[in-house]
């Protein structure tokens, strides 16, 4: 486990990061770097689209599966990297 | 017939007249009578009427009653009614749950009661009796007398109801009044009244209430790939069985062991795999313009430049635990091309300490993919062609290892021991070979000690063969000075030949070139007096088979053909060469390395004298350029310095060699065009030699 910690907190170190969450199966936020409602909101609506995306996915080939989600918006990129038990969630400001 | 009841005494005048009727008819008076009458109201109804036809006898006091009056009748009606029996009795009925008159009411009324003694005369008692009083015979007839009234005085002395009420009926009783002082004599009938109850069995109510079992509301909507799922899981629990049951007579142990270890593992590597697929993912972000220009940037500018092209920077590859450290190898995966490691040491003699094996990828230059820190220098290594895992390392202090990308571990897989026949000098060079006859992996490493050792995995060691010792005689004798006494070359490099996999080259310290061949091992094939200097790289052309390059410390590049003692070609890099590699793309290109930080790339086929490009690719000027690798697929290469940092360059167009493509004209390609591409190249070479 140390070694996902020193590679999350590299990521986190990174130019440009805003902030970090681990969201379990459930959709509940198990870490973070940003501040408790944010996180809670992103956690809630991400892992609600991250199904569906998965869902999209599976739906038009029950063989494929999502492995990487990456949304661009004006502010920012939000990266989401799902598994079977874990969501990880990265909000990158790029080009800084 | 002794049963008390409550006696109604209330009136006197009620019972009197009762007595009245009775006893005489003639003391009866109409006055009193309806005296009674209405006292009592109208229940009680006497008739005095029948008395009128005995008007024989008149008593004196009687009165005397006109015609008119005598036949006045009288109606009376005796009911045996009970005038204070209540009427209007209301009982609540429960069958009916309403209230109901009662119709029938007790209408009995007693007025006295009074016990009486009688003995049977021929009973037991009776005869004590008689035995005692010795009266027998009267009270016998007294006995036998028995309807015979007597009124005693303290029956009377009760209350005059009694004597008047009781009078008719029980006269009786009355006579044994006087035997009352006897001893009361018990029930003369032998009759005794039993009675017994069963038990009835209680009735028993029993009730309990279960609790309601959860209930749960389940609903969702199955998707086909849910389905899939299951499907799979099912399949892989089938199967899982069989192997189950194909195992247990074998090893289940192990196995089961092994399952624990590997499912332990995934757990912490989950998530470990997110976070670096994310890390890769922000560094794609972070160096969006490095990845861009790595995929799609041409240099325009090379149009313009003829012949000349550039190089690129694109991704520095750096980490902080290695900034002391010089690049000592570089080697591309074969399969994962992104993939290269690099052996981290010091070429400083005076200054060895501990070294690094580090593994970068294209799509992650901030941290290393994998790290293994080692106690000594590392000075080579070797990626096998097709494991893509099987690292091979030699280090400074002679030491050969193998290390695994699959284990977790960061200590080697094997490693050589002074028993096992190690180096007693620096490794300088390894490299993997073919598995061999029993499908063994295999390497072969060239030390300062001279020998050339093949190496073999075998179980969980590493046998060693010597392959040849590089004895100084063949030098000796061939070259110039004899002076220092045979002892061993020092190998520094070596190349074995890509088709003839007996052949190959060692490059020495003292500036030779070595053709051997595995066949024999205390005879050179052949001695090419390469160089003045250590021979730092000796390596074959990938596509030509008798053409092979050199470089050394002396300044300069040489290409041989192995067949002729003299070089082809030799350049001068006006700086002592690192590393020089030739490129996978083309037979004509090749890259060099040199201390002042420059990179040197050639194309013969464009530029026979002079290289194509020359570039310095450090930051700092002291910063000396170790080594060079071209990746095996796209176009750039990577080079290392004496600070541990290794940059990835892109090569411009022009350094490609691309023949340009005429319109409507196939060019062919393969290995064969650039077999014949450079054999023209030496031909050209050689004819001007055969000339002279």
């Amino acid at each position: 486990m140390a070694e996902v910690e020193e590679t999350l907190k590299r990521i986190q170190s990174h130019k440009g990061v805003i902030g970090t969450i681990v969201v379990n199966a459930e959709g509940i936020p198990i870490r973070t770097t940003l501040d408790n409602s944010t996180t809670i909101q992103y956690a809630g609506l991400l892992h609600q689209l991250t199904m569906k995306a998965r869902s999209t996915v599976r739906d038009i080939d029950p063989q494929n599966d999502l492995t990487f989600l990456r949304i661009r918006s004006k502010k920012h990129e939000i990266m989401v990297a799902p598994d079977k038990e874990y969501l990880l969630i990265v909000i990158q400001k790029p080009g800084e | 017939m002794h049963a008390t009841q409550k006696t109604f005494v209330k009136s006197k005048q009620g019972s009197n007249t009762q007595s009245q009727l009775k006893a005489s008819a003639a003391r009866t008076s109409k006055t009193i009578s309806k005296k009674k009458d209405d006292a009592d109201g109208t229940e009680i109804g006497e008739g005095d009427e029948w008395m009128d036809g005995k008007t024989l006898i008149k008593p004196p006091n009687q009165l005397d009653l006109t015609e008119a009056e005598l036949k006045e009748e009288f109606t009376r009606i005796l009911t045996a009614k009970n005038p204070h029996a209540p009427e209007n009795i209301v009982r609540y009925s429960f069958k009916e749950r309403s209230y109901k008159a009662i119709s029938s009411v007790d209408q009995l009324a007693v007025h006295l009661v009074l016990e009486g003694n009688l003995l049977h005369r021929d009973s037991d008692e009776a005869r004590r009796q008689r035995a005692k009083q010795g009266l027998q015979d009267t009270t016998v007839i007294a006995e036998t007398g028995d309807e015979q009234p007597q009124t005693p005085a303290a029956g009377g002395g009760d209350a005059a109801d009694m004597e008047e009420g009781g009078g008719e009926e029980r006269a009786d009783s009355v006579v044994f009044k006087a035997d009352k002082k006897e001893q009361k004599l018990t029930n003369q009938f032998n009759f005794s009244e039993r009675a017994s109850q069963t038990l009835n069995n209680p009735l028993r109510e029993r009730q309990c209430q279960t609790e309601p079992p959860p209930r749960a509301n389940f609903s969702a909507t199955a998707s086909q790939w849910e389905i899939y799922d299951v499907y799979v899981e099912e399949l892989q629990k089938q199967e899982k069985n069989k192997e189950k049951a194909k195992a247990v007579p074998k090893k289940d142990q192990d196995k089961t062991k092994k399952i624990l270890v590997e499912t332990q593992s995934d757990d912490s590597t989950k998530m470990a795999k997110l976070a670096k697929i994310m890390e890769r993912m922000v560094n794609q972000n972070a160096f969006d313009d490095i990845a861009q220009d790595f995929k799609y940037f041409e240099d325009a500018s090379d149009e313009f430049r003829d012949q000349e092209g550039t190089l690129l920077p694109l991704w520095k590859f750096q980490y902080d635990k290695a900034k002391r450290l010089s690049v000592t190898a570089l080697c591309w995966n074969q399969i994962y091309q992104d993939l290269f490691a690099v052996g981290l040491g010091s070429y400083d003699f005076t200054k060895q300490g501990h070294g690094m094996l580090v593994f970068y990828s294209l799509k992650n230059s901030t941290y290393p993919e994998y790290i293994y820190p080692t106690t000594s220098g590392v000075l080579c290594l070797d990626i096998h062609q097709q494991l893509p895992y099987l690292i091979a390392v030699g280090f400074y202090d002679g030491c050969v290892a193998v290390y695994s990308l699959r284990e977790e571990r960061l200590e080697p897989l094997y490693k050589s021991t002074a028993k096992s026949g190690k180096h007693t000098s620096p490794v300088w060079q390894v490299r993997w070979q073919k598995d061999d006859m029993d499908n063994n992996h295999n390497f072969i490493s060239v030390s300062s000690d001279g020998r050339v050792v093949s190496w073999t995995l075998v179980k969980n060691e590493l046998v060693f063969t010597d392959i040849i010792k590089l004895s100084l005689e063949g030098a000796v004798l061939e070259g110039p000075e004899g002076a220092p006494p045979p002892t061993m070359a020092c190998g520094t490099s070596f190349d074995f030949h890509k088709q003839i996999t007996y052949l190959f080259l060692v490059g020495t310290e003292e500036g030779k070139i070595h053709k051997c061949s595995k066949a024999y091992t205390s005879q050179f094939l052949e001695t090419y007096d390469a160089h003045n200097m250590v021979v730092d790289a000796v390596k074959w052309n990938p596509f030509h088979p008798n053409v092979f390059i050199s470089c050394s410390s002396d300044w300069t590049v040489k290409i041989w053909d192995h067949t002729i003692k003299t070089p082809m070609f030799i350049f001068d890099l006006n700086a002592a060469v690192g590393d020089v590699a030739w490129s996978p793309q083309s037979s004509t290109v090749f890259a060099a390395v040199t201390i002042d930080g420059k990179a040197h790339i050639f194309d013969l086929g464009i530029n026979k004298y002079e290289a194509i490009c020359q570039q310095s690719v450090v930051a700092k000027k002291k910063t000396k350029l170790t080594h060079v690798e071209f990746n095996p697929v796209y176009p750039i290469i990577i080079v290392g310095d004496d600070r541990g940092y290794v940059n990835s360059l892109k090569l411009s167009p022009n350094l490609r060699s691309k023949p340009k493509e005429k319109k409507g004209q196939e060019v062919p390609k393969g290995p064969e065009l650039e077999i014949a591409k450079l054999e023209k190249l030496l031909s050209l070479v050689r004819e001007p030699d055969n000339k002279v």
